[in-house]
């Protein structure tokens, strides 16, 4: 059976949680272990039969993703691989919606959809079995997460053979720890009830001519099409057991390097890629991406850290619960430091001395910390030079 | 006749605006802040303008061709690969600015001020010398580079560093007319044209001041910008006060208003003193507005209270909204309806829904 997906991406006027590391590159070309959580997405569903394409929809501009299109199409000649852009946020299946034609063009079956900004193991035959076990019309990757968090997902009720009963997105109050994992397999029927979706959000939009915000294309798959899918009968949950964490911000970006890495096996939960230079009297690890051409100095510490391409720590520079974007410089002796990482906490920062401060130390894009300096719970924008000790604080 | 207009790096004293715009593009009194040193460049008749910068743009390169067509001026930039101070892009512009044996100009690009380039010109032929600094009063010398002049004379005896006992009031106003055999002075190497060119400029008695005449100010950061604003709206006052709004506009609430031609402002606003109101802006009934500057395509909703505020390009401020103490808004970013925002700096196209009670940087 033809199979297309489509992975959404985002774009840079949103997922601003991400900043100051998304000014350089966007949330989904970040690294987890060897490649990004793109490409982790992308692998997952070459690997799967019958793929015919896949397509990007985003509202980056074009060049963001030239590099890796080129690299995915030179590794997989056989795939078609393309990215779309919408000229403006349509929201999660108002991007789907406008570029309709093309997704079924070659009359395609059914329908991977993705969002990138997640880290999973993308079980994605047990979500096809789910599928055709259960001849659903759609499948949901389902996970378990903790009550106290549960209400920031969209809620599934499903009965014991996983048939969804009931959706709601955010729900005020918890109404179920099964949430959705933001990983599809639809028939293309679905397109159906998004046209259904726009045509009721166009009738809206008509009678309240005075709320600016109110955006007709913007169509949302979590609130105006599974709601509607669930009443069907026809719509399931495929619960995983494996890793699953949406990647927000710095923070849930180290836990999704983190979870990776176990998968992989890596040794010490260490990735460095082959073109980096490092000293063999430095230490790494655990959890650490070291990417291409960064250098790491003779006595330097490395520990829950992802050093982007191109990034120098020096001699003896420590660099723990922290993330250094590429091109920038850690000094000898410095030390870039966040609070510990944790698998089991959601929380993007901490309070030190009664005030909520940032989790993970960030060094944005380009940045020159000189020699001795202690960077501290900080976040640092692109291009600066920081001479002097930083603690808790944004430096713009 | 020539000129080296330092612009130097990221601009990151003025973020979040320079996160969308390189500094010298971004609106100062409704032009880019380089266009006013390009325009009064080329009124002195300088024909070769050189941009010393520390990485090139490309929105920038495109603008700045339109300029060179309009001004009739060549453009060239000069890119550093390692940062040079500010004496070694003089070297690295050395084909330019040597070329003939004219003297040339140097400015650096965040100051503002009434470019007075041929009084300069003459002053300089009249002394002979290698160099004229621009000179400017201070009220508190003691944080500046103080000039000492030989007793009686306009020529420069030394520099005197955040002096702690009076020695003078006049400091360096960061604007130069030299000669190319300055540039000799000067080795490829990270150099300081104030710590080590001037002195020894001074040690051979080839080097004057020249006083300014009215305002200066150095537009670097959010705070200054927004005071340069109010002296360059003076000076409008005085040159040009056709350009300010009338005073029998029902919006004016006092002072110098500057309004660009496309904004659409409600008669019952309230606008003044020194507001900068750019192209394609909307304010709404009963805003209030002072001190402040909106860039093009701003929302100013009605019932809104804008004070010390840099509203960025297409940014949007609510209803009964109160921003004040230097807040920054960056391109396309919403304060929602009644939210107070105390010197806040909103990156771009962030939502803010809560109140910001203190300055603080919303990323």
């Amino acid at each position: 059976m033809s199979t297309k997906a489509v992975i959404l991406v985002g774009g840079d006027t949103r997922g601003t949680r991400f900043r100051p590391i998304s000014l350089s590159v966007p949330k989904v070309l970040f690294p987890a272990g060897e490649k990004s959580l793109l490409a982790h997405a992308v692998d997952a569903v070459i690997a799967q039969p019958n793929i015919s394409e896949i397509l990007l929809i985003g509202f980056y501009e074009n060049s963001v993703f030239d590099n890796f299109l080129a690299q995915v199409n030179r590794e997989h000649p056989d795939v078609s691989v393309k990215y779309l852009r919408e000229y403006k946020a349509m929201g999660t299946a108002g991007g789907l919606y406008h570029f309709r034609d093309q997704i079924l063009r070659g009359k395609p079956k059914r329908l991977f959809v993705i969002n990138a900004d997640v880290c999973s193991s993308y079980p994605l035959s047990e979500l096809t079995a789910k599928y055709d076990e259960s001849e659903a019309n759609g499948v949901i990757l389902g996970t378990r997460v903790a009550k106290g968090i549960a209400a920031n997902y969209g809620a599934i009720i499903a009965d014991d053979n996983g048939k969804v009963l009931h959706y709601v997105e955010k729900p005020e109050e918890s109404v179920s720890t099964l949430v959705n994992g933001g990983i599809y397999l639809l028939d293309v029927s679905v397109f159906d009830v998004i046209a259904q979706a726009k045509r009721v959000h166009g009738d809206e939009h008509a009678g309240n001519l005075d709320d600016e915000d109110d955006d007709e294309d913007k169509l949302s798959l979590e609130q105006d099409v599974l709601p509607v899918l669930a009443d069907t009968g026809k719509l399931f949950v495929y619960q995983t057991e494996a890793f699953w964490r949406q990647v927000k911000e710095a923070h849930s970006a180290l836990v999704a390097n983190l979870l990776y890495l176990e998968d992989s096996g890596a040794k010490n939960a260490v990735w460095v890629d082959p073109s980096a230079k490092i000293d063999p009297s430095a230490k790494l690890g655990p959890n650490v991406t070291i990417c291409e051409g960064a250098k790491v100095g003779p006595g330097a510490r490395i520990r829950d850290a992802v050093i982007l391409p191109r990034a120098e720590i020096r001699a003896n520079a420590v660099v723990i619960n922290a993330i250094v974007c590429s091109g920038s410089r850690i000094g000898r002796w410095a030390r870039v430091e966040g609070s510990p990482i944790s698998v089991s906490s959601y929380e993007s920062t901490v309070v030190k001395d009664g005030v909520k401060v940032p989790r993970v130390a960030i060094v944005a894009h380009d940045v020159a910390v000189a020699d001795e300096v202690h960077l501290q719970n900080s976040v640092v924008l692109p291009h600066k030079d920081i001479r002097n000790d930083v603690r808790n604080e944004i430096v713009m | 006749m020539k000129g080296l207009i330092l612009v130097g790096g990221y601009g990151t004293r003025l973020r979040p605006l320079t996160l969308t715009k390189p500094k010298p593009l971004v609106e100062f009194g409704n032009r880019p802040m380089i266009l006013h040193q390009i325009e009064a460049l080329a009124e002195a008749g300088v024909t070769d303008i050189v941009l010393a910068v520390n990485y090139r743009p490309e929105d920038m390169v495109d603008t700045l061709q339109k300029y060179e067509k309009e001004y009739g001026v060549n453009i060239t930039f000069s890119v550093e690969t390692e940062p040079l101070g500010t004496a070694g892009p003089l070297k690295l512009a050395e084909k330019v600015l040597a070329k003939d044996p004219s003297p040339f100009f140097v400015l650096n690009s965040d100051v503002i001020c009434n470019y007075p380039f041929k009084e300069m010109i003459e002053f300089h032929n009249a002394h002979g010398g290698e160099g004229t600094i621009v000179a400017t009063k201070v009220e508190d010398p003691s944080k500046y580079g103080v000039i000492v002049h030989h007793p009686g004379t306009t020529k420069i005896d030394r520099f005197v560093e955040k002096p702690v006992t009076f020695v003078g009031n006049r400091i360096n106003a960061g604007i130069y007319i030299l000669n190319p055999s300055v540039i000799d002075l000067i080795e490829l190497r990270p150099t300081s044209i104030e710590k080590e060119t001037f002195p020894a400029l001074a040690k051979k008695g080839t080097l004057h001041s020249f006083d300014l005449e009215g305002y200066w100010m150095d537009v670097g950061q959010p705070k200054d910008f927004l005071a340069g604003t109010g002296l360059y709206l003076n000076s409008l006052g005085v040159r040009n006060p056709e350009m300010l709004v009338p005073k029998d506009a029902s919006y004016l609430h006092s002072g110098h208003v500057l309004v660009h031609p496309t904004a659409k402002i409600s008669p019952s606003a309230k606008l003044g003193p020194n507001v900068v109101v750019g192209p394609g802006v909307e304010i709404g009934d009963g805003a209030r507005i002072s001190r402040s500057v909106i860039m093009s395509n701003a929302v100013v909703k009605p019932h809104a209270h804008v004070k010390q505020t840099i509203v960025g390009w297409n940014s949007r401020i609510g209803r009964w909204a109160r921003t004040e103490n230097v807040t920054v808004l960056g391109d396309d970013v919403e304060i929602q309806d009644e939210i107070y925002v105390n010197g806040g700096r909103v990156l771009p196209h962030k939502s803010i829904g809560s109140n910001v009670e203190k300055p603080e940087i919303i990323m």
